[in-house]
């Protein structure tokens, strides 16, 4: 296992899944960064996302797991119930403190403690949903010099939440479905 | 919308607050996940509108705000039966064994509010079990165990708990174990008689006592793996023979050292059993 070096992560809530399962589908076998996902989900249910993702897609998604080294070339998602933070010696660390935005895990917690650590080696998308997570992380993004790509609202199932982005700054890039996917196809 | 400016705080300038509190009291955060602890300085730097030098300015002259500090930086979020089938396997797996002794004594360390304490003496009542049982709770931040002391809860909480406390198996109904008054949800006092709560610094306090059944859930995700391996010493060494030991859900003792002492009872909710 490799630590990676550059991150690349995925926020998403109401309507982001069904597009996540085409950006894993388009992912080559191997790439150097590795991916980390924010689904929202119902803490009580669909805990085993990851093994019905693994089986389906013929690849292990891992569920990230406290002080646990940061892998290049895997794919982590959140753990139900739990902030997911990165700390700066570049390993994940779990924390059940208030939700923020209604959401634990939240997409905003995730991408402002992987853009202090990462910096311009983060890139974050931010997908479908139906509330207003995700904005206040993808400035921590921008400002410290990574990538914040937000989809184009009207790809999006759910476009509050990508909508409310690009509310926030109008320096996001704005990604189509097909850009999106391009973007994870030519991963290196 | 988030201000990113000078008063946004920096790892560096963490480290010299951490390094400042040691110094001068007895607090040492050292050992803690930087970055979720960053997050909590943050927010009561928003929250007090204080820059770095005044933060550290009051941590050094101001009356009590090291105490205040440490209350405000703790996460102490908490449910009564929270992941309620841990509870279904503490009764399962772990009572039957227990039911054995005279004499049993319990710590939650790390027992924020009181909440874990009083679903274990719930737990331990249904067995028949409380009767013959003592339980400490202690935590490091002295306002949430004088929450604990106290035994009041806010009732709109308590719809989710009683939900917690039916998926755990419970026997009867949640508000047979409390009295509402207004706005509050009072646990009786008989539940609250073999109980004892008190402060206690896992990071630099020492073993107190012996006991048969250690919870201490969700505090290890605060520490770096080291902590978290000294603090998992100190509790192993706070455990009588065959004692148990159960972490949170996302806590566990494999690929650590340690784990050699342990006999693995349940993986899913991270409980052990000592056996040398
Ligand atoms: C998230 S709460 C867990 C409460 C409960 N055990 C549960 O799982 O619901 C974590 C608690 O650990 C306490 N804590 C943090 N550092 C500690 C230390 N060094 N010694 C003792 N307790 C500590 C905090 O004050 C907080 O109340």
């Amino acid at each position: 296992m490799v630590k990676a070096k550059k991150i690349i992560l995925i926020g998403g809530s109401a309507g982001a899944y069904e597009l996540m399962i085409e950006i894993f589908n388009a992912l080559p076998k191997m790439f150097k960064a590795a991916i980390v996902v924010i689904l929202h989900r119902n803490e009580r249910f669909s805990t085993q996302i990851e093994e019905t993702l693994s089986q389906q897609l013929g690849r292990e998604i891992h569920q990230a797991a406290d002080k646990e080294e940061i892998s290049g070339g895997n794919i982590y998602f959140a753990p139900p119930g739990y902030h997911l933070l990165i700390e700066p010696n570049y390993v994940f660390s779990l924390d059940v403190s208030e939700r923020v935005q209604f959401s634990r895990p939240s997409i905003d917690v995730l991408f402002e403690t992987a853009a202090e650590v990462y910096r311009n080696k983060c890139t974050a998308f931010l997908l479908s949903g139906a509330n207003k997570d995700g904005s206040d992380g993808l400035q921590f993004v921008h400002a410290l010099g990574g990538n914040a790509i937000v989809q184009l609202p009207e790809n999006a199932r759910m476009s509050f939440m990508p909508k409310h982005a690009i509310h926030s700054n109008e320096k996001f890039e704005i990604y189509s479905n097909t850009q999106i996917i391009m973007f994870f196809k030519s991963l290196k | 919308m988030v201000k990113l400016n000078s008063a946004h705080i920096t790892f560096q300038e963490l480290e010299t607050v951490v390094e400042l509190l040691s110094h001068i009291s007895g607090f040492d955060l050292s050992g803690y996940s930087k970055s979720s602890l960053k997050r909590r300085v943050q927010r009561l730097m928003d929250l007090e509108k204080l820059n770095l030098h005044e933060l550290k300015d009051a941590i050094i002259n101001l009356e009590g705000f090291q105490t205040y500090f440490m209350d405000q930086v703790t996460v102490n979020v908490t449910e009564i039966f929270r992941d309620p089938n841990y509870y279904a396997a503490v009764r399962d797996l772990v009572f039957p064994y227990l039911e054995t002794f005279p004499q049993l004594k319990f710590w939650s360390a790390g027992c924020s509010t009181g909440e874990e304490v009083y679903s274990l003496t719930i737990l331990l009542t249904e067995a028949g079990l409380y009767n013959r049982s003592f339980i400490y709770g202690t935590d490091i931040n002295l306002s949430v165990i004088e929450t604990a002391k106290k035994a009041i809860y806010p009732i709109r909480k308590m719809k989710q708990y009683s939900e917690n406390y039916l998926i755990s198996g419970g026997k009867n109904s949640l508000s047979d174990y409390y009295t509402a008054m207004y706005e509050s949800a009072i646990i009786h006092s008989d539940l609250r008689r073999n109980i004892f709560f008190s402060q206690h610094n896992l990071v630099t306090d020492s073993v107190f006592n012996e006991f048969n059944f250690i919870s201490c859930r969700n505090v290890l995700i605060y520490f770096d793996l080291e902590l978290q391996n000294r603090v998992i010493k100190l509790l192993y060494e706070s455990l009588c023979e065959f004692g148990f030991l159960c972490l949170g859900a996302k806590e566990t003792l494999f690929n650590r050292e340690m784990m050699a002492n342990f006999k693995l009872i349940n993986q899913t909710y991270n409980i052990y059993q000592k056996i040398k």
